[in-house]
């Protein structure tokens, strides 16, 4: 793997901006360190998302799932091991959730792999439900001492550690793969590509990373309830913003985070009964308006550029 | 007994809503994940004409299927055949009508929350127990699922004796070749989503005899009947009717021999039984 001057100086450039990034705490405290703190869950969940659903247009809903198995991983584990220990914990559960469900239905046609996932969330949430009410028990607190801007700089380091991943796989073997398969899956599979197995390694990218964030995001929450922790809500947000970013580029659904976030919460915070309709909405210009997200807006507009130069 | 009854009672309107799914997936080839939503409006309807005015739902039905039919075939050629005339691949299509449907189905739960608010609903009607093979059950259940039966039976006929539901069938099953033959593909999606739209609706206000709804219970429906569907095979008729009972019997006996908040944990583990020993559906034949 050789790197070219380009290489190095995005890499760079990358680093400047995370520690630029990381100076928010310092900055302020309150309503824009937490704004900050979604941003940043989002942008872990966005980017791996598009890791897997951008090469392959599969639509997971399973983000919700991933998450709260994190949050109860914490949840559950805390009062046993070391706060520190349960992240890696959560991440291997996750991905290994993500493993199971992709081996049974990634050989299928998209449709059923999202209602698979829409369900996945729900079904967990029922079981944790159920086993909760026979022993009695309503929710989990997590009590530490874990404040906001540790949250905050946990979550920049794992969205760090996602693009370094997209950036990893996007030049490996893996990655050529999942190039075929998306422009073809049929000639993927006459030129030897174990389809199956490329989309199930890669599906476990956002499983372990969801299940991480919402591992990192319990202390947040202090007490845990299922319906919290697996709301649906998240996996459709999550769609919504990868997709109004633009799936073609690593930093794609970080441009549809960053906007939506701000919408989302400024909306929620005067008109909270108008989310959903919001969603609808941000759906249908998706689909109509945006096809290829903010970042096919941006290459059109630069590709305009470029012929009204020449 | 009791459990098997209820079951097939529950099932009868499950099949009536998969058909209308089933309609919309199977013969116009649109995945309409705001199926639920449509059967929510229905029960809406319902409920609405019968506090305001004392409308019993069976009349209601006959207010809700033109009314729904008249905005589905409007939701199907205003957002659908865009998306159909430019869909390059069926994978394109098939992504763009699950986000275009997701979104409609987010529309319509912001705009019934905003009408009807948050509450849940519910009205007593015909909710005398009826004695029936020595247990007692609701005259609503047994009237809604006659009412379904009655409508299953119409449509299965329709669809198996008349022109229309023969051209509707060979959609289904290719739609290229169905053009050469001179099917006019384009006008029969459209009426096969209006009417699925149509069934479902109905679906929903007969449910909502017995079965309490709100806004925002759409998407429970939806994955049911997307479970049945795929279950019973897409396109196919008397899957859909089968699964929708087995569904039906299998959600009675969870609610009542293990826990009623598991229901839907129970459709789910059956969804996924299908996909891994016979994703083609119950009746389906292997794709070679």
């Amino acid at each position: 793997m050789r790197l070219t001057n380009r290489d190095w100086n995005a890499l760079g450039l990358s680093a400047l901006l995370i520690a630029v990034v990381c100076c928010l705490p310092f900055l302020t405290q309150g309503y824009w360190l937490s704004i900050g703190v979604t941003i940043a869950m989002y942008a872990v969940l966005a980017t791996s998302w598009a890791l897997f659903s951008g090469p392959t247009h599969y639509i997971s809903l399973a983000t919700a799932a991933f998450f709260g198995v994190g949050t109860y991983t914490v949840g559950y584990g805390i009062e046993v091991l070391p706060y520190w220990t349960l992240l890696p914990i959560a991440g291997v559960l996750g991905a290994v959730l993500a493993a199971l469900a992709g081996l049974a239905t990634l050989r299928l046609s998209g449709v059923y792999f999202v209602i698979f996932t829409l369900g996945l969330a729900e079904f967990i949430r029922q079981i944790i439900t159920w086993v909760q009410n026979l022993t009695g028990q309503r929710g989990i607190y997590v009590l530490t001492s874990i404040t906001e801007s540790h949250i905050y700089w946990q979550l920049v380091g794992l969205a760090a550690l996602v693009f370094l991943t997209g950036w990893l796989i996007g030049r490996s073997r893996l990655g050529f793969a999942l190039r075929i398969i998306g422009d073809d899956e049929e000639v993927a599979r006459h030129s030897g590509i174990h389809t199956a197995r490329a989309k199930v390694l890669l599906f476990m990218v956002p499983g372990a990373a969801a299940a991480i964030a919402g591992a990192i995001l319990a202390p947040r929450y202090v007490y845990i309830e299922p319906m919290l922790a697996f709301t649906p809500m998240l996996s459709f947000q999550v769609v919504i913003m990868a997709l109004l970013g633009g799936t073609g580029r690593l930093w794609g659904p970080l441009v549809g985070v960053i906007p939506f976030t701000i919408i989302w919460e400024a909306i929620s915070a005067s008109f909270p009964n108008q989310t959903t309709l919001l969603l609808g909405v941000s759906f249908l210009v998706i689909v109509y308006l945006l096809p290829r997200g903010f970042v096919g807006l941006i290459e059109d507009t630069r590709h305009r550029g470029r012929e009204a130069q020449a | 007994m009791d459990v098997i009854v209820t079951g097939l009672l529950l099932g009868g309107l499950y099949a009536l809503v998969a058909m209308g799914l089933n309609l919309q997936y199977g013969m116009a080839r649109i995945m309409n994940l705001a199926n639920g939503e449509m059967l929510v409006a229905g029960g809406f309807a319902a409920f609405w004409f019968y506090t305001a005015a004392q409308v019993s739902p069976l009349l209601t039905v006959f207010i809700v299927a033109p009314v729904a039919f008249v905005l589905n075939w409007l939701i199907y050629v205003v957002f659908l055949r865009p998306l159909v005339a430019r869909a390059k691949s069926r994978g394109q299509l098939e992504v763009d009508s699950i986000l275009t449907t997701f979104g409609l189905s987010f529309v319509a739960v912001g705009l019934m929350l905003a009408v009807f608010g948050g509450d849940y609903f519910s009205y007593s009607y015909l909710s005398f127990p009826v004695s029936l093979l020595g247990d007692t059950y609701g005259a609503n259940r047994i009237v809604a699922f006659c009412a379904a039966v009655v409508i299953c039976g119409a449509l299965w006929l329709w669809l198996t004796q008349s022109r229309a539901g023969l051209s509707i069938r060979a959609i289904s099953v290719a739609p290229a070749s169905a053009r050469l033959v001179g099917i006019d593909v384009r006008r029969l999606a459209a009426l096969s989503f209006a009417l699925g739209g149509t069934v479902t609706a109905t679906g929903g206000a007969l449910i909502s005899t017995f079965v309490t709804l709100d806004a925002s219970t759409g998407v429970l429906f939806t994955l049911k009947a997307l479970v049945i569907v795929i279950m019973g095979g897409v396109g196919d008729v008397r899957g859909t009717i089968v699964a929708a009972l087995l569904l039906g019997l299998l959600e009675t006996f969870v609610a009542s021999v293990i826990d009623p908040g598991l229901t839907l944990a129970a459709a789910y583990l059956l969804f996924v039984l299908i996909l891994l020993v016979r994703p083609q559906g119950l009746f389906g034949r292997a794709q070679t």
